[in-house]
C-alpha cells in the first residue's frame, strides 16, 4: 500500500449544538481516490472542509504528510479545492482565474502563461483563456474550476459534489474525465458524494458516513458486494433488506425459510440482517424453487424488468431480471447462497444510526 | 397581443415622464438660450464661467465630492464588518443605521443646525467644561456634515447589498488558492464590489452637485453652492434666462458624472430593494 498522506484522528464537530461528526478516524494514501459517500447531513462535507481548512474540528487532530496542520489556515495548506458550484471569480478571464494562485506565489510570467494552457488543455479547453466565465457552460466552468485547482500542483485535490450541478449526461462525461484527469496528474483526489453510482465508478476506496459516523471503508467491490450494516447495503444500490436468524454456520433462517448460506462466524440462533441484491433474485415460471411467489407488480426499467414478488414466507421480494412474468402469475424463488450477505444487528445505540423507515433515496445534494 | 398588452403597463409612466421630465427640460432648455425679449442668446450657458459662478461651481463639485469620498469611507468598513460577522440581526443593525431616513431631512438638517450653531449644543458643552466656542455653523465643513448625514443612507445601501452579495464560496476559493486576509479583500472582495461603490457615488454625488437646502440652512447664505444661485435666479432676481441656463450647465455635468459612475444601475435598483 502507498504511504499514508492524510490522517484524521478522533475528529469530532458540533454545529449548534447537534453532533456532525463523532470520533471520526480515517486514512489517506498518496495517489488514492477516495469518496466520502452518504446522505445529506451525515458529515462527509464537514469532513472536506476540515481538511480544506474552512472548519476547525472542536477536537481530534489532522495530520497532513506527518505535520499536524489541524489549525493551519487555508491559504497555508498543500491542497486545493473543487468548489460545488465553481466559485470562480467572475471579476477575472479564464487564464487569470487559473492563474490567481500561481501569481500569489510569485511565479514568473512566461511560466504561469506555460501553466495555464496546460492545465486548459488538461481540462480540454485549450484556448479559452481569454474568455471570461459567465460566457462559459456549467460544464465548462467547472472544468475550469478543475484546471485552477490544479495549477498549483497541489499534493491533494479535495472535490466537493463537484458534478453535482451538472445535467446526468455532462456528469457521466466527466466521471471518466475525473479518473484521467487522476491517472496523469498522479495526486490524490478526496471527492464527496452523495451519489452512489458516481462514487463507485470512480474510487479506489468508497468511505460510507451516515450521521457523523464512518459506516464502512472498502473498495467499491466490498462495499457493493460485502456491505458490513443495513444503512450500507441499503444505502449502496437497491437491496433486500431482511431479518433473519443465523441457525448455525452456513445456514439462515429467513421468515421462517431455512436458507444455506457461505458466511460463518455468527453465532447459533443469533439475529441477523440478511442483504439480498435484487439482481440475485431468481425466478422460476415453473413454481419451483427455495420458496413460491405471487408477481405482485412489473416494472420496465430499460436493461431490466423490476419485479415485487409476494412470497409465501410473508417477504415481499425486489428483484430484476432480463425476463417479463405477468403479474397473478406463481413464481418459484431461489437465491444462491453465495449471494446471501450476512450482517450483525446492531448492538450498541450508536450504531443504530439508521432507521429503515426513511430510507435515504431520491436524496438530494447539499448545499 | 401579450407584447403589446405589457407595453400598455408602460403608458402611465410614459405619461409621467412627458408632463414632469420632458417639458419641463423643454422649456428650461427654451429659457436657457433666450434672454428676457425672447432673441437667441448663449450668454446664459457662458455665464457659468464669470467669477462667481464658476467660483459657485467648484465649490458645488469640491463638497459633493469630499461628502461622496466620505460616505464612502464611513461605509465601506461597516459593510465589510457586517460581512464577516456572525451576527444573526444582521437586518436589525440594517433597520438602526437607515432609520435616520425616515425622518424628514430637513428636519434633521435643522436638529444639526440646533446642534451645531453658535449657542448650540456642542458649544454649550464646551462652554460648560471652561473651553472655547468652536466655529462650525456656516462653514464648508458644516455643509459636508449635512450633506454626508443626509446621504450616507444612499451609498451604505449599495456598497452593502455588493459586499453581501458576494458568495462565501468565491472568498474560500481565493484562500484555499493562497490569499490571505489582505489580498482577498484587494483582489476579490474590493473589485467585486466596486458596482455597489458606483452605484453609491451616482445616489451621492449627483443629488449634493445640486444641493441647496442643507448650504441655506448649514451654510448660512455665506457658502454659495451653484444650487444656491440657481434658487435665488429663480425666486429672487426673477431672472429666470440666467437660472436656465445655469442649471443646463450644471445638468451637463451631472450627465457627465452619470456617465462615468452610470454603468451599476442594476445595484443601485437593487440596494434600494434591501
Amino acid at each position: 500500500m502507498a504511504k499514508e498522506l492524510i490522517r484524521f484522528e478522533n475528529i469530532t464537530k458540533t454545529f449548534d449544538g447537534s453532533s456532525v461528526l463523532k470520533d471520526l478516524n480515517l486514512s489517506i494514501h498518496e495517489n488514492e481516490f477516495v469518496t466520502l459517500l452518504g446522505p445529506s447531513g451525515c458529515g462527509k462535507t464537514t469532513t472536506l472542509r476540515i481538511l480544506g481548512g474552512f472548519e476547525s474540528p472542536d477536537s481530534g487532530r489532522v495530520i497532513f504528510d506527518g505535520e499536524d496542520i489541524t489549525h493551519l489556515p487555508p491559504n497555508k495548506r498543500k491542497l486545493n479545492t473543487v468548489f460545488q458550484k465553481y466559485a470562480l471569480f467572475t471579476h477575472m478571464s479564464v487564464a487569470d482565474n487559473i492563474a490567481f494562485g500561481l501569481k500569489i506565489k510569485g511565479q514568473d510570467k512566461d511560466l504561469i502563461r506555460e501553466r495555464v494552457s496546460y492545465c486548459l488543455k488538461l481540462v480540454g479547453l485549450e484556448g479559452y483563456e481569454d474568455r471570461a466565465p459567465a460566457s462559459l457552460s456549467g460544464g465548462q466552468q467547472q472544468r475550469i474550476a478543475i484546471a485552477r485547482a490544479i495549477a498549483g500542483e497541489p499534493k491533494v485535490l479535495l472535490l466537493d459534489e463537484p458534478l453535482g450541478a451538472l445535467d446526468l449526461k455532462l456528469r457521466q462525461g466527466m466521471q471518466y474525465e475525473l479518473i484521467r484527469l487522476k491517472e496523469e496528474l498522479g495526486i490524490t483526489f478526496v471527492y464527496v458524494t452523495h451519489d452512489q453510482e458516481e462514487a463507485l465508478t470512480m474510487s479506489d476506496t468508497v468511505v460510507v458516513m451516515n450521521q457523523g459516523i464512518i459506516q464502512q471503508i472498502g473498495t467499491p467491490e466490498d462495499i457493493y458486494n460485502e456491505p458490513q450494516n443495513a444503512f450500507v447495503a441499503d444505502f449502496i444500490g437497491e437491496s433486500n433488506l431482511l431479518d433473519g436468524i443465523m441457525i448455525r454456520d452456513c445456514l439462515v433462517s429467513v421468515g421462517g425459510l431455512e436458507m444455506p448460506c457461505v458466511d460463518t462466524g455468527f453465532g447459533e440462533n443469533n439475529p441477523v440482517d440478511v442483504v439480498i441484491r435484487p439482481e440475485d433474485v431468481e425466478l422460476d415460471a415453473g413454481g419451483s424453487g427455495q420458496t413460491r411467489g405471487t408477481v405482485a407488480s412489473i416494472v420496465f426499467k430499460g436493461v431490466h424488468w423490476e419485479i415485487r414478488v409476494e412470497s409465501e414466507i410473508g417477504i415481499t421480494f425486489l428483484v430484476q431480471t432480463t425476463e417479463h412474468y405477468p403479474v397473478g402469475s406463481t413464481v418459484g424463488i431461489s437465491v444462491d447462497p453465495y449471494n446471501i450477505q450476512i450482517m450483525h444487528k446492531p448492538s450498541r445505540e450508536d450504531e443504530q444510526v439508521f432507521d429503515q423507515n426513511e430510507v435515504p433515496q431520491g436524496e438530494t445534494y447539499e448545499s | 397581443m401579450n407584447r403589446s398588452r405589457s407595453r400598455l403597463l408602460g403608458v402611465p409612466y410614459i405619461i409621467w415622464v412627458i408632463g414632469f421630465t420632458v417639458i419641463p427640460i423643454f422649456f428650461i432648455i427654451t429659457k436657457a438660450i433666450t434672454d428676457s425679449n425672447g432673441s437667441l442668446t448663449i450668454s446664459n450657458l457662458t455665464a457659468i464661467f464669470d467669477q462667481l459662478h464658476r467660483k459657485a461651481l467648484i465649490m458645488s463639485v469640491e463638497l459633493a465630492f469630499i461628502s461622496t469620498v466620505l460616505c464612502i469611507i464611513l461605509s465601506y468598513p461597516v459593510a465589510l464588518i457586517l460581512r464577516s460577522s456572525h451576527i444573526r440581526r444582521k437586518n436589525i443593525i440594517l433597520f438602526i443605521l437607515i432609520l435616520p431616513m425616515w425622518m424628514n431631512f430637513i428636519l434633521r438638517i435643522l436638529a444639526m443646525q440646533m446642534i451645531i450653531s453658535n449657542n448650540g449644543i456642542i458649544n454649550h458643552v464646551l462652554k460648560l467644561m471652561g473651553m472655547e466656542p468652536l466655529k462650525l455653523i456656516n462653514t464648508p465643513g458644516a455643509i459636508i456634515l449635512g450633506m454626508v448625514y443626509d446621504y450616507l443612507p444612499y451609498m451604505l445601501l449599495p456598497v452593502l447589498n455588493s459586499i453581501l452579495s458576494i458568495p462565501e464560496d468565491i472568498i474560500e476559493a481565493a484562500k484555499d488558492l493562497g490569499s490571505d486576509r489582505m489580498h482577498v479583500l484587494t483582489r476579490i472582495i474590493l473589485p467585486l464590489s466596486l458596482g455597489g461603490v458606483g452605484s453609491g457615488v451616482t445616489m451621492v454625488l449627483i443629488p449634493s452637485m445640486t444641493e441647496f437646502v442643507i448650504a441655506n440652512i448649514l451654510g448660512g447664505g455665506k457658502i454659495q453652492l451653484l444650487g444656491n444661485i440657481i434658487e435665488q435666479e429663480f425666486t429672487v432676481s426673477m431672472n429666470w434666462n440666467l437660472g436656465s441656463g445655469l442649471s443646463v450647465t450644471l445638468m451637463a455635468f451631472v450627465l457627465i458624472t452619470s456617465f462615468i459612475f452610470g454603468r451599476h444601475k442594476e445595484e443601485t435598483a437593487a440596494g434600494l430593494a434591501l
